[in-house]
């Protein structure tokens, strides 16, 4: 941020406080920054040092936007961030907050997210990338561009890869306008250091770098408890210590993706329950409808084979894309 | 002589923030979002060269903006024009269309006039600017 003289600013730091007073709760109510702060702490177990860091970026952001209404900064601050962490920590959810608390900021006009991947971006032949990359720049203008697996962009093995092509107009359009375009890359820590180490223009426009922990035991049956509840499941006391279990044995294989995972594992239960349901002979009730039994979840081959249930390895390659949008 | 072709032609140009404002007006009322540009001024030109693709998908300005600026740069002495186009049924026309470049000189236009039989008398309109191919007119 380019800030005035130390001279002119104390001259202005005089006068306004001379002349204005602010108040910060009250500026912070007019903008509406609480509700989507606490809809991400409802909506979202766990996740401390995100939602610290979110609220951190919020506050930030008010006191600039203060600044600037009091002349003391002229500049919009670099907005763009990079959010890393393993598959199904949250990234998506809480872009799709941060696009939202940027819009009630009145730092993006219009707040919405799009989410694109490498093939989004990247063309198939010579000259094809840049219209690409061009067109998706242009739709996410007036709100945020989430580029997921960002690092997949920079292919150091083939120098021909039309992924740089791609960086270049990012970083253009990063440093140009920045008035109009907030981007925030996201995929695994270690692979996203390394793509800033390649790409140290890349790493200098970014000005907030948020890591997103793993979920613990307790967090991941919190939130399959939340996504039970949404659809209006629940576990039996069986079923819940053996889900624990589940969680346990499951987070020791290859492939586990958080939440996402979670999700998957609640899919195929809700499959075995309606299966077991179906093949009962005698009359159900709602309460056999609603609830989840121990022999759901210890069908699966997680438990039996100590394996990855077949579709749970596509599950955690699944285009992240899809989920928002 | 400033050629005056659709909305707000008698206006002094517009600036980019008031283009930007005009767009989003027709982004919120959902129209597909045009630029177009050509050397041939007449007014019976309807037909102008797209630039691009029509802009269906856009929430916000700044990317038409953008490619107005890219027209800019690449025919910097042609007229571009951007237009909104109302898909509805019932509509399916153009509801706006403005100006957003012109050349730096505008020639204008030269009347002609054609004897017919009898004393009638045919007029025509003809831009100066067309005597020269495309491409060199401006």
């Amino acid at each position: 941020m380019n800030e005035p003289g130390p001279a002119k600013e104390n001259q202005l730091a005089k006068d306004a406080t001379d002349q204005v007073s602010v108040d910060l709760q009250q500026e912070l109510r007019t903008a509406h920054i609480e509700e989507v702060l606490e809809k991400l702490d409802q909506e979202l177990v766990g996740l401390k040092p995100v939602k610290t860091r979110v609220r951190e970026t919020a506050a930030l952001l008010l006191v600039d936007r203060m600044r600037k209404k009091l002349e003391l900064a002229s500049e919009t601050p670099t907005l763009h961030m990079s959010f890393t962490g393993n598959p199904g920590t949250g990234k998506t959810t809480v872009a799709m907050r941060m696009a939202e608390v940027l819009h009630r900021l009145e730092y993006v006009r219009e707040g919405h997210l799009v989410a694109v991947t490498r093939d989004d971006l990247v063309g198939q032949y010579i000259g094809h990338t840049a219209p690409k990359t061009k067109e998706v720049i242009k739709r996410a203008m007036g709100g945020v561009l989430f580029i997921d697996e960002a690092y997949y962009l920079y292919r150091p093995e083939n120098e021909r890869d039309y992924g740089q092509e791609s960086i270049e107009i990012l970083l253009q359009v990063m440093e140009n306008n920045r008035d109009d375009i907030v981007v925030i890359l996201a995929g695994y820590k270690d692979k996203m250091d390394r793509f800033f180490h390649s790409n140290p223009g890349m790493r200098s426009r970014i000005a907030h770098h948020v890591d997103f922990p793993d979920y613990t035991l307790e967090e991941l049956l919190a939130i399959a408890k939340l996504m039970l509840a949404q659809q209006n499941y629940r576990f039996s006391p069986e079923a819940e210590a053996s889900f624990i279990d589940y969680l346990k044995r499951r987070t020791q294989l290859p492939h586990f993706a958080n939440a996402r995972s979670v999700r998957n594992a609640l899919d195929r239960a809700r499959l075995r329950q309606a299966n077991r349901l179906f093949a009962s002979n005698h009359p159900i009730t709602k309460l056999d409808l609603m609830t989840i039994e121990a022999e759901d979840i210890l069908a699966s081959r997680v438990f039996k084979e100590g394996k990855l249930d077949s579709d749970d390895v596509r599950a955690d390659e699944a285009d992240p894309a899809q989920v928002s949008n | 002589m400033r050629i005056t072709q659709g909305t707000f032609s008698f206006l002094p140009d517009l600036t980019d923030e008031q283009i930007s404002t005009q767009v989003k007006y027709c982004i919120d009322n959902g129209w597909a979002v045009n630029v177009e540009y050509t050397d041939d001024p007449h007014p019976r030109n309807t037909y102008w060269e797209m630039w691009g693709l029509p802009m269906f998908d856009l929430k916000d300005a700044a990317g038409i903006l953008f490619e107005v600026n890219e027209c800019r740069k690449a025919f910097p002495n042609h007229y571009i024009r951007v237009s909104a186009f109302d898909d509805s049924h019932g509509v399916e026309s153009l509801r706006l269309s403005f100006i957003v470049n012109r050349p730096s000189e505008e020639p204008g236009f030269r009347l002609e006039r054609e004897d017919l039989r009898g004393r009638s008398m045919r007029y025509r309109l003809h831009a100066y600017a067309t005597d020269k191919p495309t491409g060199q007119r401006y």
